[in-house]
C-alpha cells in the first residue's frame, strides 16, 4: 500500500500476481501456508484458512455481516465526504486516489460507522476498511469517529471499533495528524458518561490510529497474527540496524508484552464481544462464554470451527442485501 | 456599486486570481525544503538552551516511575514572573556525543510517560504546563514497541486533553508526527518562523508516495508543513518571528521572544475557569479537520 504513514508487510493475497496459479476450480492458494484451499470452506470459516488458521483481511461490510445481528444496522455519519485541503499531488492527485478507492470499495471513506446490536446488545459500531487507502485516517475518518462517539453517548450504549489502518493519511497533512487529537478528545464524553469502549485490532493496525483512539479502549482485543506496531518493521530495521525476531509486532507478541487483553480468533469474536458487553452491562451472561486463551489453531472439528461453520451457514441463507438494503440511514 | 454590462467584478477577480497563480509558480522552488533544513539546523536552540537563557531556577525531574528515564525528553519546574510552571521539551542534542545520549530527540515510551507524570504533577499543584516541541518523531525501535510506544503516545494525548491547568506548546524546531503531538495537545500552540510541523517526515513521505526518499524536497512542498501553512489551517495560534537569518544565530534574542509569547498565552488562558479552559481545549481539537457533507 502506498497511502499510509508506515509501510505494512501485507500478507494478503497479491492481486497483481504475475503468473496465474494452476489450481482446480473453486480453490485458492492460502498466502500463509501456500496450500490450496476450497473457496467455500474459506468462506464458511469467515475467511480464516481451515488449514493454518491464517486470518485473511476482510472488508468492512464482511466484518459487519459477521458481527452485527441481522437487520439491526443503521448507518451513522454516511453524509461525510473527503476534501483535498492541501491540493495534494504526488505522482497522482489525491482526488484521483480517493475516487479510485471509492470505486473499488463502494465506501465513501475508510471508516464505516453505525448503530446495531451484537448478540442482542445495542452498540455503536465502527469498522475500518484497510482497502480504502490503507485504512488511513484523514478528516472524514476523524469526524465519523467523533459522530459515532456522540451517537453512543446520546443512545447510552457502548462503543466497539474494529481498527485496520496504516496510520494517518499523508495527503491531508497536518489535518490528519490532528485527527489523532480529535479522536482522543472525542472519547472524553464517552468516559464521562461511564460507557465502555472495546477496541478490536485487526491486521494491520499501526501508526496514528494505534497511537490514538485504538489503544485508549477499556478492553483491547486483537485477531490472531494481526500486525500491531506504531512504526513499520522496515523503518525500525533501517534505523536501528537490528534484525527483528519472527513474530515481532504480532498480536501474540503484543499480548505477551501486556499491551492487549486477549487474542481472539475470528470465529469467537462475536460471542466474545457479546460476553464482554453483558459483563459491562452488569446483566445476564447466560448462554455466553468467555473467550478462552486457546492457542490451538482453528482446526477442523474444533468447537470454534464448528461454531463458525454454523454461523456462516446461517448468514449465507439470508440475502446479502440485508446488510444495507434493510437499514435506513439517519 | 453598479457595474457596466460585461465588465463584472467576477472578471476582475478571475484576472487577479490568474495573476496570483502565476506569481505562485514564480516562487523559488524548494522554499519548503529550506525551512526543513533550518528547522533541523544543528546550532538551532533546543530545550536546554531555552532553559539556560530563561530559567536560572529550573529544577529538572527524572524518570517515569515505571521503567526508566528518557534523556530525549527533558522536564522540570521553573518560574515565570514568580509563578511556578512545569516545562517539558524534546532535546535532540548539539554535538554527536550529546545527540547519541539524547537519542537524537526521539523519545521512547519512557519519555512520554515521564511527560505524563510531570503534567499530572503540574495539574495537582496548579502549575501551568509549557512544552517545547523538537523531534523527528517517536523512536522506531523494537524495545520501544514492546513497551507500548503507541499506547504511550495515545495516553499522553489523553493526559494533556484532561489537564485543568493552562497549557502552551511552542514548536521550536521539528514537529515530527505523533511523537511531537504527544507534547502539543495544548490550549495555545505557536511555531517559530522557521520550524516545521508535519504528519510525517518529508523523507518518509517521499519514500512511500514517490518511492524515492530523494524526492523529500518535493514532499516537503506538498505536505504544507511551514508555520504559515499551519496558521492558515487554523492548527496553530501564531508564529514567533526569528531574528536575522534565523534562531540558530540569535539564541538569546529568540529565547526572549519565546518567553514573551508564553507569558501572553498564559495571561490569555488564565482568565478562564479551569473547567472552561479544558472544555475550550476539547472543543478546539474536536473541530479539527476539513470535510464535506452531502444532503442525504
Amino acid at each position: 500500500m502506498s497511502d499510509i504513514t508506515v509501510e505494512i508487510t501485507h500478507k494478503g493475497p497479491d492481486v497483481g500476481s504475475p503468473q496465474p496459479d494452476l489450481l482446480p476450480k473453486g480453490f485458492s492458494r492460502c498466502p500463509s501456508c501456500d496450500r490450496p484451499v476450497k473457496a467455500d470452506a474459506l468462506q464458511a470459516a469467515l475467511q480464516v484458512c481451515p488449514l493454518c488458521s491464517y486470518h485473511h483481511p476482510i472488508s468492512a461490510s464482511d466484518r459487519l455481516e459477521q458481527l452485527a445481528d441481522p437487520h439491526s444496522w443503521r448507518t451513522v455519519a454516511a453524509e461525510l465526504r473527503p476534501l483535498d485541503p492541501l491540493s495534494f499531488f504526488d505522482i497522482r492527485p489525491y482526488m484521483d486516489r480517493l475516487q479510485k478507492a471509492q470505486d473499488e470499495t463502494g465506501l465513501a471513506e475508510a471508516l464505516l460507522a453505525g448503530r446495531c446490536t451484537i448478540g442482542h446488545r445495542r452498540v455503536a459500531l465502527g469498522i475500518m476498511d484497510f482497502r480504502f487507502l490503507g485504512g488511513s485516517m484523514g478528516s472524514v475518518v476523524g469526524e465519523t469517529f467523533a459522530r459515532l462517539v456522540a451517537r453512543a453517548v446520546e443512545d447510552g450504549v457502548p462503543l466497539v471499533v474494529v481498527a485496520a489502518s496504516g496510520g494517518a493519511r499523508m495527503q491531508e497533512g497536518i489535518l490528519s495528524l490532528m485527527q489523532m487529537a480529535k479522536t482522543v478528545v472525542a472519547l472524553e464524553s464517552l468516559s464521562r458518561r461511564g460507557l465502555p469502549f472495546i477496541s478490536v485490532l485487526t491486521h494491520p493496525t499501526t501508526g496514528g490510529v494505534l497511537a490514538s483512539f485504538a489503544t485508549l479502549a477499556d478492553v483491547i482485543l486483537a485477531e490472531p497474527g494481526a500486525f500491531l506496531t506504531f512504526t513499520g518493521p522496515r523503518v525500525i530495521e533501517q534505523t536501528t540496524r537490528e534484525k527483528l525476531p519472527p513474530g515481532f509486532g504480532s498480536a501474540e507478541s503484543n499480548f505477551a508484552h501486556g499491551q492487549i487483553d486477549m487474542v481472539v480468533p475470528r470465529a469467537e469474536l462475536k460471542e466474545g464481544l457479546a460476553h464482554l458487553l453483558a459483563l459491562f452491562e452488569g446483566g445476564d451472561t447466560s448462554g455466553l462464554e468467555p473467550v478462552q486463551p486457546d492457542k490451538a489453531p482453528l482446526s477442523r472439528g474444533s468447537r470454534p470451527f464448528a461454531r463458525a461453520l454454523a454461523g456462516a451457514k446461517k448468514l449465507a441463507l439470508s440475502p446479502r442485501r440485508w446488510l444495507f438494503g434493510g437499514g435506513q440511514q439517519d | 456599486m453598479p457595474s457596466l454590462p460585461g465588465v463584472g467584478y467576477s472578471e476582475e477577480v478571475s484576472k487577479i486570481e490568474s495573476r496570483l497563480e502565476a506569481l505562485r509558480d514564480l516562487q523559488p522552488s524548494g522554499a519548503a525544503w529550506k525551512t526543513v533544513e533550518l528547522a533541523r539546523h544543528q546550532e538551532r536552540p533546543q530545550t536546554l538552551d531555552y532553559i539556560g537563557h530563561l530559567f536560572p531556577d529550573f529544577q529538572e525531574l527524572h524518570g517515569d516511575r515505571l521503567y526508566g528515564d528518557d534523556p530525549a525528553v527533558v522536564g522540570g519546574m521553573a518560574s515565570i514572573d514568580g509563578k511556578t510552571i512545569m516545562l517539558i521539551g524534546h532535546q535532540k542534542g548539539h554535538d554527536l556525543k550529546e545527540r547519541q545520549f539524547r537519542n537524537f530527540g526521539m523519545p521512547r515510551p519512557e519519555g512520554y510517560r515521564k511527560a505524563q507524570r510531570l503534567a499530572l504533577l503540574a495539574d495537582k499543584f496548579q502549575m501551568p504546563v509549557v512544552t517545547l516541541v523538537d523531534t523527528q518523531g517517536a523512536f522506531p525501535g523494537r524495545e520501544a514497541e514492546e513497551r507500548g510506544q503507541a499506547q504511550a503516545i495515545s495516553r499522553s494525548l489523553q493526559v494533556f486533553a484532561r489537564l485543568l491547568v493552562p497549557t502552551v506548546a511552542v514548536v521550536i524546531g521539528e514537529g515530527g508526527s505523533g511523537g511531537a503531538l504527544a507534547l502539543a495537545l495544548c490550549d495555545r500552540v505557536y511555531m517559530l518562523e522557521h520550524s516545521i510541523y508535519s504528519v510525517i517526515t518529508p523523507e518518509g513521505c517521499a519514500a512511500i508516495l514517490w518511492r524515492d526518499a530523494a524526492e523529500a524536497p518535493q514532499a516537503a512542498e506538498a505536505l504544507r508543513l511551514s508555520a504559515a501553512d499551519l496558521l492558515s489551517f487554523g492548527v496553530i495560534d501564531g508564529i514567533i518571528l526569528e531574528p536575522g537569518k534565523g534562531a540558530h544565530r540569535h539564541h538569546g534574542a529568540i529565547a526572549k521572544r519565546v518567553l514573551r509569547q508564553i507569558q501572553a498565552a498564559l495571561a490569555e488562558t488564565d482568565v478562564l475557569t479551569p473547567e472552561a479552559r479544558r472544555d475550550a481545549r476539547l472543543a478546539r481539537y474536536l473541530s479539527m479537520g476539513r470535510f464535506a457533507e452531502t444532503k442525504a
